[in-house]
């Protein structure tokens, strides 16, 4: 049973910040979501493998040499502030 | 027939006979989005002055006397989860609403390099997250059939253009089924490809390890012309498959004799309304009458599939949203106390609810405590429901099913009720969760809404799926009809 408590923890750990109204609805709707997956612990899954993925990947190496790649300027055309060559944001320390 | 209702390659034949020039296709098509636009809603942005540019190249070669591909100068439309270059691209959010990609995704290159023509950007479920396209933060598109009805998600976009004749072809991206299930919804072919079979470079990331691009067409044939040209390995993509993409053109043969096919029972079975059953059972009697193999299986997980999917989707949703934190690009809120509540401002008045909700439980489900019990056994899971697609694809070449257990449902019917509407993609998301080809055609009529069929393949197996779709197409009419708007 997920508590408004614990929705404000995830919230948080989110980087969220949800009105009343929004933790009252996601307390529900996330109750009603998680009651639908309690199914999945009738399975055994004691010797089955994770599967994260489904094609098998191995490592892909490439030469290290320098390739193409996005204009500073370009890179942050898109940034909402900005100063000369870096990107600006309020103070943190 | 008007010029907006020929298929991908009718125009091609007009192009290349000198009937018609691509300026003038281009043109019709912009006339008329122009004409249906206010009531459809399928774009976010028109690129119309790129795509006449484009035409008028494509029509000096045709001049000139070269020799061009399939889509030299169709109009082609593109969702706006895929980045291109210059062009804004939104996701459908207001987190992305001023982003202008600074690169192409691997598709549009590969688009551009096949003289394809880009219409426009078109319409989704913010993020790819919905099934009916009204998660959007910016329009409803409507689905050209009724528009009372929604034309499913999250690539709705994409199916409603592609139906309405304001494009011949569009890209969109199927991560639980939002290919397949607007074009089910729409009545036109759309196709999930083999995981790792297109690249996924340039697509904003929603659910990295089910996401994939494919085609939206008006027949089974342009489906497989675009799937041949978006195809192929890409080395800026690591799970990108390294295989050699074959002429999918060479499967298109109106013949299934000896094919067997599988219909997975739990597919047919509860939630599916008797009408969408009625048509998927004419579909399997027409196989069998054309020398097919039809007969009933099992896929014994499906009943997991979903919760499955509503643990692993969200969780890589919520590790992939992470980047939007209004400092490189997107939304940055005003009026800020200090760089966390920048970060906490930005997110929460970028980002709609359904987008909230799945960072919530995708957060939740990877958090200290929950982790084993949630996504680790949802990975587990999703092991067993591969393992029973690998069994029944030792006893049959592919698999039948409905794309959708309803035809297209109404504005406003599933919103409250996010569980609901997850439903709408019980026969799609398995298909995801293994990684395997999927198709949705046309295959009836409900009253005036159309009906989809799905078929499933075995990895990287698109032509069988294509072959089986084209034999149905030749012996059908459904893929004829046209919406009156």
């Amino acid at each position: 049973m997920i508590t408004e408590k614990d929705v404000d923890h995830v919230a948080l750990l989110a980087r969220l910040e949800l009105t009343g109204e929004d933790k009252e609805m996601f307390t529900r709707q996330l109750n009603d979501i998680l009651e639908h997956f309690q199914s999945l612990q009738r399975l055994d899954t004691e010797k089955v493998q994770p599967t994260a993925h489904v094609l098998p990947l191995k490592n892909i190496y490439r030469e290290d040499r320098v390739g193409e790649h996005i204009p500073r300027d370009d890179a942050l055309a898109n940034c909402p502030d900005r100063v000369d060559n870096y990107f600006k944001v309020p103070k943190i320390v | 027939m008007q010029l907006h209702q020929l298929t991908a390659h009718e125009m091609h034949d007009l192009l290349i006979n000198k009937e018609l020039s691509s300026e003038e296709l281009n043109n019709h098509i912009f006339d008329r989005i122009e004409a249906v636009e206010d009531k459809i809603k399928a774009y976010l942005t028109l690129t119309k002055e790129g795509a006449l540019e484009r035409a008028r190249s494509v029509d000096g070669q045709i001049q000139s006397g070269e020799r061009i591909g399939p889509l030299a100068g169709i109009p082609v439309a593109v969702k706006d989860n895929i980045c291109t270059k210059g062009i804004r691209t939104t996701a459908g959010s207001k987190i992305l609403s001023n982003f202008i990609p600074p690169y192409n995704a691997t598709v549009v290159e590969k688009l551009a390099a096949a003289g394809a023509t880009i219409v426009g950007k078109t319409n989704l479920d913010e993020f790819a997250m919905g099934s009916s396209t009204e998660n959007s933060a910016f329009i409803a598109t409507k689905n050209p059939w009724d528009t009372g009805c929604v034309p499913g998600g999250s690539s709705g976009g994409s199916a409603a253009a592609v139906c309405a004749g304001e494009a011949a072809l569009a890209l969109g991206s199927d991560t639980g089924g939002s290919i397949r299930q607007p074009a089910s919804f729409c009545g036109v072919v759309g196709m999930k490809p083999t995981y790792g079979a297109v690249s996924r470079y340039g697509l904003i990331a929603f659910a990295s390890s089910l996401d994939q691009i494919g085609p939206f067409a008006r027949d089974v044939t342009d489906c497989a012309l675009l799937l041949g040209v978006i195809s192929g390995h890409d080395p800026r993509d690591s799970t990108s498959a390294g295989y050699k993409v074959p002429d999918y053109t060479t499967f298109l043969n109106n013949n299934v004799r000896g094919l067997k096919i599988g219909v997975p029972e739990e597919f047919m079975a509860q939630g599916i309304s008797p009408e969408v059953r009625a048509a998927v059972e004419r579909a399997m009697s027409l196989y069998e009458s054309l020398g097919a193999a039809v007969e009933y299986t099992t896929l014994p997980h499906t009943e997991y599939a979903l919760p499955t999917y509503y643990i692993i989707a969200p969780a890589e949703a919520s590790s992939n949203l992470a980047r939007y934190d209004g400092v490189r690009y997107g939304f940055r809120a005003a009026e800020v106390a200090d760089v966390v509540d920048m970060f906490m401002k930005s997110r929460s008045q970028g980002f709609g609810p359904e987008v909230k909700r799945r960072i919530m439980l995708g957060t939740y489900a990877l958090s200290a405590g929950y982790y084993d019990a949630y996504y680790l056994k949802a990975l587990k899971v999703r092991t067993l429901i591969k393992q029973d697609f690998d069994r029944a694809f030792e006893k049959y070449d592919l698999l039948l099913s409905p794309t959708s257990p309803t035809p297209a449902f109404r504005f406003g019917d599933k919103v409250d009720d996010p569980f609901q509407m997850y439903l709408s993609d019980i026969c799609t998301i398995s298909v995801n969760l293994a990684g395997i080809p999927g198709i949705s055609l046309p295959c009836g009529f409900v009253g005036q809404m159309p009906v989809g069929l799905q078929l499933m393949g075995k990895y990287f197996d698109e032509g069988t799926l294509l072959r089986a779709a084209y034999t149905f197409e030749q012996n059908t009419d459904y893929h004829k009809e046209f919406p009156k708007i």
